[in-house]
């Protein structure tokens, strides 16, 4: 980490005009960066310690999700069922909430508040209230994973075999919306936390630009504040008071589509740390510098506008919405591809500039001479090409009409598992081996075998997604133990059903391994001593800041803006949906899932104490003995 | 701001693809005329479909000349009526409701597919091809054997079907597309 803030580069004018193939620039990732003064860790310390504690947070849940995601790969494939059935959707609940709300989250909050410091060159306001916020994250978490995984047992009156969705009228413990809801105060207050020191840091600099890092957490912390907005409101209004029993129904529909007014936006509130690492680390890493700062102020702003007004392209299916709501917001959604389809050039642009300055040539040589053996480097660059590949699939999915064919196929699960599981994960992974070393001063205990982690994560997602995709279109559901039917066969595609089954088993077996081996290399990491000499420099854009339109830094406008297209957006639809079946539903039950756990209870009782009487009449008589039927 | 020529070209083809894609869309519904699940039936009780007679018996039935409606509950963990019986070359109406959770309608191997969620009626309409089977299945979570919830769609020929029914009960279908769909 360098000392250097983004705000005041350098750049000759020249580079701006010719940046993709200037070879006058003699290195490229040195101008204007201020010479760096050793790492994050050596100049923050205070702030180190949080990123750490997130980073372990997060590699903590991603460890449990990746062995609920293996048990559940061969579970689902047939290939293994050590577990019941009903246990998958237990299984399957965890690895959702513990990967893409624990993880991730944790994760993200990690690296803006690195990357906020840095830029700001700037320590947090007070990092007591970092603590606490992190402690409300940690304790919200906990409880509701604990509510999930008491699921596998009926000795504890706890259980939330919901799903991450948990569409109403299936019903949790209440501990379960309890703990999401202290875990979104805390993120609540980390947004609250960098809007702080950047206030403080205004103060202090009145004129400067906003450092192209600090931008970026903050228009994400305020789509954060806009999407998670509907969350609370469905689980403070409905779900949480509805668990309790103090409302007796809940409108389905009402708080299915409050989960997807956030529901969509979160996707990009994952993803937008990783973003955030392929502008401002990716090009220093290659050895080059980003192709320019006031385009990825212009996407960060686009993303802001239209990441929430979106959310009803996940109920193309549902009856209740009229098809013009549907129309509008499936056309908000094909503009949301145009900022993705920005960073794939402005990225790549980036790269093929660090690969320029380092000697490479030809169309497609100067690929030879980029940092491959570096694991940062090449993760991040195989999570970019799956993100590619998942914006296709994706394509697919926001086409109102063909939609249809994948609605709640597998083929969906395989398309975020190429953008939440790849795009977003895999840049984690690899970050960490960059990032790691700054917040520690720790080197990485192996390049080597994380070279190998990020390599082996690209081929095992390509084989299982792949053929996730292919059983989605043979009409293979999504989320659900037993995918093989008694009364039809699946038709062939791209390879039989079984074939399929067995090309997921083994990809997601490859995953596993390779998850292993990165929380093998961060722990082993952890076991070596500090060292001098690691801090990284983060170069300075070709086309700086002072291209970019004073207006781009106007947050609050774009805030204004965004909320003005939310309510354009839903509004009406949410009126629409009051109006039909009422605030609190045309009626209906509550369906507690904790009722199945008892229910199997009553079920197995007889036979478990019938069993258990012989086996006292057994011992007692001395009778067979090892008699286990 | 400046933005380089190569920037300028790229974000003009992103635009014309997005245009394309919205495009693509708008012309399935106008031309084709492949219309979308929607908000085009009243709310339901559905603690209270035995006073719907749609739902109190679900069924297939005729209502007007090769047309049909197929009321359909969905239930944890089945569809009833199953087998849905449903004659062949004809277009059919599925009416889908759930008198418990939010479930799942899927004919597999097809686009016929909707959410049906408690209180709504999902209604979509298919064109049947000639006599085959179909597998239905829950594609949405809906409790602990939630894998279990499956049933059949049977399209037989036209006279069958009558034979079978005596006109208006208890029938099945076979589905292909929404709104004007070919056999697939």
């Amino acid at each position: 980490m360098t000392a250097t803030a983004d705000a005041p580069a350098t750049t000759s004018p020249d580079a701006t005009n010719e940046p993709v193939t200037n070879e006058d620039d003699p290195d490229g990732d040195g101008d204007g960066a201020a010479t760096p003064e050793g790492t994050f860790y050596d100049r923050f310390p205070a702030e180190a310690r949080i990123v750490r504690a997130t980073f372990l947070g997060a590699f903590l849940a991603f460890a449990i999700g990746t062995t609920f995601g293996i048990i559940q790969t061969l579970h689902r494939t047939g290939i293994a069922r050590p577990f019941s059935s009903v246990d998958y959707y237990t299984f399957l609940t965890a690895h959702g909430v513990f990967l893409v709300l624990s993880f991730t989250i944790f994760f993200l909050v990690g690296v803006f508040t690195w990357a906020l410091v840095r830029s700001l060159d700037r320590p947090l306001v007070n990092t007591r209230f970092s603590w606490a916020w992190y402690g409300l994250m940690a304790v919200g978490m906990t409880l509701t994973g604990i509510t999930i995984l008491a699921g596998f047992t009926s000795a504890v009156d706890l259980s939330a075999d919901v799903l991450f969705t948990f569409y109403a009228p299936l019903q949790a413990h209440p501990l379960f919306y309890g703990g999401l809801a202290v875990f979104l105060v805390g993120t609540w207050l980390a947004g609250l936390d960098w809007w702080r020191t950047y206030l403080a840091w205004r103060r202090e600099n009145p004129d400067e630009r906003i450092p192209l890092q600090t931008f970026m957490v903050l228009t994400t912390t305020i789509m954060w504040y806009v999407a998670t907005s509907a969350l609370a409101i469905s689980v403070l209004f409905f779900l949480l008071p509805w668990s309790l029993g103090l409302i007796e129904t809940v409108n389905p529909t009402l708080t299915r589509t409050l989960f997807w007014f956030f529901g969509h936006p979160v996707v990009y509130f994952w993803l937008m740390p990783a973003y955030l690492l392929w502008y401002t680390v990716l090009p220093s890493i290659a050895g080059g510098r980003l192709f320019s700062d006031p385009l990825a102020r212009v996407v960060f702003v686009l993303f802001l506008l239209l990441s929430t007004p979106v959310g009803i392209h996940h109920q193309y299916l549902d009856p209740g919405i009229a098809e013009g709501f549907k129309f509008v917001s499936m056309t908000n959604t094909m503009f949301l591809l145009l900022p993705s389809l920005l960073t794939a050039f402005t990225v790549v642009a980036s790269v093929e500039y660090g690969a320029r300055v380092r000697g490479g040539t030809g169309l497609f040589g100067w690929l030879r001479t980029l940092p491959w053996r570096d694991p940062a480097f090449t993760g991040m660059m195989l999570a970019g090409l799956m993100f590619a590949a998942g914006g296709y699939s994706g394509m697919v999915n926001a086409g109102m009409n063909i939609n249809y064919l994948i609605h709640n196929t597998i083929w969906v699960p395989g398309h975020f598992h190429l953008t939440v599981g790849t795009a977003v994960a895999l840049t984690f992974m690899a970050a960490t081996y960059w990032l790691w070393p700054q917040i520690t001063n720790k080197p990485i205990y192996s390049k080597q075998i994380g070279l190998a982690q990020v390599v082996l994560w690209f081929a095992g997602m390509a084989l299982m997604s792949n053929a996730m995709h292919a059983q989605g279109l043979l009409g293979a559901p999504r989320r659900t133990a037993e995918p093989e039917y008694a009364g039809f066969e699946y038709g062939t595609a791209f390879g039989g059903f079984q074939e399929l089954n067995v090309q997921i088993a083994i990809g997601g077996t490859i995953l596993f391994a390779s998850a292993v081996l990165f929380l093998s290399n961060v722990v082993l990491t952890m076991g070596n001593s500090r060292t001098d000499g690691l801090a990284e420099t983060i170069s300075e854009p070709i086309s700086g800041p002072e291209d970019a339109p004073l207006v781009l830094d106007n947050i609050r406008l774009w805030g204004g803006i965004a909320v003005l297209l939310v309510l354009l957006a839903y509004a009406l639809p949410i009126v629409a949906i009051i109006q039909r079946g009422g605030l609190f539903g045309p009626g209906g039950e509550a369906f507690p899932m904790v009722l199945d756990a008892l229910s199997i209870l009553v079920d197995r009782a007889p036979d478990a104490i019938a069993l258990l009487t012989d086996r006292a009449v057994d011992a007692l008589g001395g009778g067979r003995l090892g008699g286990w039927p | 701001m400046h933005v380089h020529s190569y920037e300028k070209i790229w974000l003009a083809l992103g635009l014309g693809l997005i245009l394309l894609l919205i495009g693509s869309v708008t012309y399935g519904a106008v031309g084709p005329g492949v219309s979308m699940v929607a908000a085009d039936q009243p709310t339901v009780d559905p603690t209270a479909l035995d006073e719907d007679d749609r739902f109190a018996e679900p069924r297939v039935e005729q209502v007007g000349e090769n047309e049909y409606e197929a009321y359909v509950v969905a239930y944890q963990f089945g569809f009833e009526p199953d087998p849905i019986v449903i004659p062949a070359n004809s277009t059919v109406t599925f009416m889908v409701t759930s008198r418990d959770v939010t479930h799942g309608f899927e004919v597999v191997g097809t686009n016929a597919n909707t959410m049906v969620i408690p209180g709504e009626v999902s209604t979509l309409t298919v064109e049947t091809g000639g006599p085959t089977e179909y597998g239905v299945i829950c594609n949405e979570y809906c409790g602990a054997a939630h894998h279990g919830m499956e049933a059949t769609i049977e399209v037989v020929p036209q006279d069958e079907f009558e034979s079978s029914t005596g006109g208006s009960t208890d029938s099945g279908g076979s589905t292909d597309g929404d709104g004007s769909g070919g056999d697939q």
